[in-house]
């Protein structure tokens, strides 16, 4: 069985929430004692009827307040597919999280609420789920029932949300008419919109492609850890161990190691006790070498006869920034990309991304939470890496800052202009 | 476009496969907490594939209340046998001894609240700085919302309003003295994912999961064993049943389920056909609303 990893978003109160639990409900992926429990914490609220945001709105503070603060991950099962869900918070100063939530995901859930349309909310996720290169995205236009179920305000609004997304590198966009909390074409087609004829969002769920064709990329391996067991029987063993982010490798490929440029040979391939004749994207592996050279933690292993990455100390990247403590061109920060370490500093912002009019607005300095960027990156050491358009992994990085080692913000490294 | 795919099960193991390997280079001395359950069972043999030709680079963490099932000691020790691990051992019974923890009383007296202390100690004597768990995001709505690698503070305690963002698969696992953090690679699993892990890798599991004859006891609609360490109200009686446990922890609060499942496949149908979840017999969970996002913040596994 496949594996699809979705997010959902959305403004404060459009219904996420409502709408995963109503999913797992109709789904009947709820078991009676959490069902019993929400009963419960529904009436201790008041709730006259059952509250199924209460499913995945497990923290104090969330229950007390409403809301949704952090990502919460719930699983379902159909008899097609296993579903990863993160469901991620709509207020503005939890948009980290939302980022969280989208960066492993292959589609993603934008709810709009019926009554309100698009707001800045939704431009604001629609944008960030176009950066982290989500490649489905599917508007839900919630809470039909209070608009009388009219194809008219369904209509509009995707006539907005198109007029918006047409400035964005979005991928394919479906749009559907809902009501999470009485469950219309959710998991059941509604009776009450005759006028809507595509399918249900699990019947979408189940048969949308599911990841990024990872096995038909370049090959990518970042060495994560080297294998020495310096045993008897193991004596000479030595082993690259990493997760394949790209491709496919065998035994006798010839393969560089970047950022040296030595090259070498494919002696053998581990996964556990067993040697394997192939491996594919993303496995975890060992890979062994004909040659011993000089291979350490932060490497790149690529196929010599596949695109080789860039190496270079200058790189310019769209950078979500995460944190209130401000990004400040010239400050020292920790960059990690791929399983590669080092110092980088960002030289100068080329511009900011206004998120209402989704135009460039240059001479800025700082950025500050939840802002958006297209910024110039020099680091210590070379990095190593692809665009992200081309590979997730190699193609992304964050920046922590080494006073709270804190992760503070988030970068898309761009294809170098030609 | 090549047909090349992953089975779920082989993405989660691929992906635990990758936390554990991040752990061994990101941390001085991290450590598996090891509870003898079907979940830390999994993270070993996890460990195992990830680093094999070399050793499990991670010494065992097992907290011990004293009040465990025999068989769970006795699995724990062949394991540990097998792998030539490391154990370490902290001793709520110890605690208690040396007065830093007070014993509950009454009859749902439990010593899975004062295991914290002893989890917190234990990882400061020995410097541990990361503890690896097989908890899932699966299993509580607290933990639905942990990261893979989730910071304490110097006093153990997790922030659960201002987490660190995790985004793609960059774990950040720097801190200050005196820090430390919890990793869980099977923070995506569920319990089904596991079952069919154990059953498609044929890893041996330990008598408690299968069916058996043992003296039970029934309290607010949930089977117990009738150990020495639990203590019957006047109007509970003590019979004999098949029973199962779904999960192992401390006899106190492990309920056992009424089963008929003798083997893998069973066990597999069994959870497919359940209607209710696996810590529906965990008293501890019962406490409160938000009984386990409180124990968490406090240090908990």
């Amino acid at each position: 069985m496949e594996l699809l990893r979705f997010t959902t978003a959305g403004s404060v109160d459009d219904g996420k929430s409502t709408l995963i639990g109503r999913l797992l409900y109709d789904s009947k992926s709820i078991f009676e004692d959490q069902l019993e429990a929400v009963e419960t914490a529904s009436r201790n609220r008041g709730n006259e009827e059952l509250n199924l945001a209460l499913l995945t709105d497990g923290l104090r503070a969330e229950r007390e307040q409403g809301i949704t603060i952090d990502v919460a991950y719930r699983y379902f099962a159909t008899p097609k597919r296993k579903f990863i869900i993160a469901d991620t918070p709509g207020h503005v100063e939890y948009t980290r999280n939302m980022a969280t939530g989208a960066s492993t995901a292959d589609l993603a859930i934008i709810l709009v609420d019926a009554r309100h349309g698009v707001l800045e909310q939704t431009v604001r996720h629609t944008y960030i789920a176009a950066l982290l290169g989500i490649p489905h995205i599917v508007v839900c236009v919630n809470k039909m029932d209070l608009v009388g179920f009219s194809q008219e305000v369904f209509d509009r609004i995707r006539t907005d949300y198109l007029a918006m997304a047409g400035k964005l590198p979005v991928g394919q966009v479906t749009f559907m008419p809902i009501s999470a909390k009485f469950g219309d074409n959710v998991v059941e087609p509604s009776t009450r919109m005759e006028w809507y004829d595509g399918g249900t969002l699990l019947h979408l769920l189940e048969t949308v492609p599911v990841g990024h064709a990872l096995p038909d990329r370049p090959m990518r391996l970042p060495v994560q850890h080297v294998i020495r067991p310096i045993s008897d029987r193991f004596h000479d063993f030595r082993g690259y161990a990493g997760r394949l982010c790209g491709g496919t490798l065998r035994p006798g490929d010839a393969v560089t190691v970047w950022p040296s440029g030595k090259r070498s040979t494919v002696a053998s391939i581990w996964f556990a006790d067993r040697q394997l004749d192939e491996c594919f994207a993303p496995e975890s592996v060992t890979v062994c070498l004909t040659d011993d050279i000089d291979i350490s933690r932060g490497d790149l292993l690529v196929r010599s006869d596949e695109p080789q990455p860039t190496v270079a100390q200058e790189l310019r990247a769209m950078v979500c920034w995460l944190r209130e403590e401000r990004l400040q061109t010239g400050k020292r920060y920790v960059v990690r990309q791929a399983t590669a370490e080092t110092i980088g500093i960002v030289k100068a912002i080329d511009y900011k991304v206004d998120i209402h009019s989704l135009e460039p607005i240059e001479g800025v300095t700082e950025l500050g939470a939840n802002d958006i960027a297209c910024v110039r990156i020099r680091t210590a050491q070379p990095l190593v890496f692809d665009s992200y358009d081309s590979n997730r992994t190699t193609g992304s990085l964050v920046f922590v800052d080494p006073d709270t080692n804190d992760t503070v913000g988030a970068g898309m490294i761009l294809a170098e202009r030609e | 476009m090549s047909n090349r795919k992953l089975t779920h099960l082989k993405e989660l193991e691929a992906e635990a496969i990758y936390v554990l390997r991040e752990v061994a280079e990101q941390f001085e001395r991290p450590a598996i907490l090891f509870s003898g359950g079907k979940d830390s069972i999994v993270v070993v043999h996890l460990a195992w594939k990830a680093f094999y030709p070399a050793r499990i680079p991670f010494p065992l963490v097992h907290i011990d209340t004293g009040h465990n099932f025999a068989e769970t000691i006795e699995y724990r020790d062949a394991l540990v046998k097998r792998l030539g691990a490391e154990l370490v051992v902290g001793s709520v019974q110890e605690s208690i001894d040396t007065g830093r923890v007070k014993e509950e009383t009454g009859y749902n007296a439990s010593r899975n609240k004062l295991q914290t202390v002893t989890l917190l100690d234990t990882l400061e004597k020995y410097k541990f700085d990361a503890a690896i768990g097989g908890a899932r995001r699966d299993e509580e709505k607290a933990r639905a919302k942990e990261r893979f690698f989730s910071h304490r503070d110097e006093f153990g305690q997790w922030n659960p309003k201002n987490q660190r963002p995790e985004l793609w698969n960059i774990f950040n696992g720097r801190k200050n003295m005196g820090e430390h953090f919890r990793v869980f690679p099977i923070s995506n699993w569920t319990e089904m994912d596991v079952w069919q892990y154990i059953y498609q890798e044929g890893i041996e599991m330990p008598s408690l999961y299968f069916t058996h004859r043992r003296r039970v006891f029934e309290r607010d609609g949930q089977w117990l064993a009738a150990e020495p360490c639990m203590r019957l109200k006047p109007t509970e009686t003590v019979v004999e049943k098949e029973v199962r446990c779904r999960t192992i922890g401390d006899i106190t609060c492990t309920g056992v389920t009424l089963s008929q499942a003798h083997t893998l496949e069973e066990i597999i149908d069994e959870i497919a056909a359940t209607r209710v979840t696996e810590r529906g017999g965990r008293a501890d969970d019962k406490r409160s609303e938000t009984a386990m996002e409180d124990r968490k913040k406090a240090g908990y596994f």
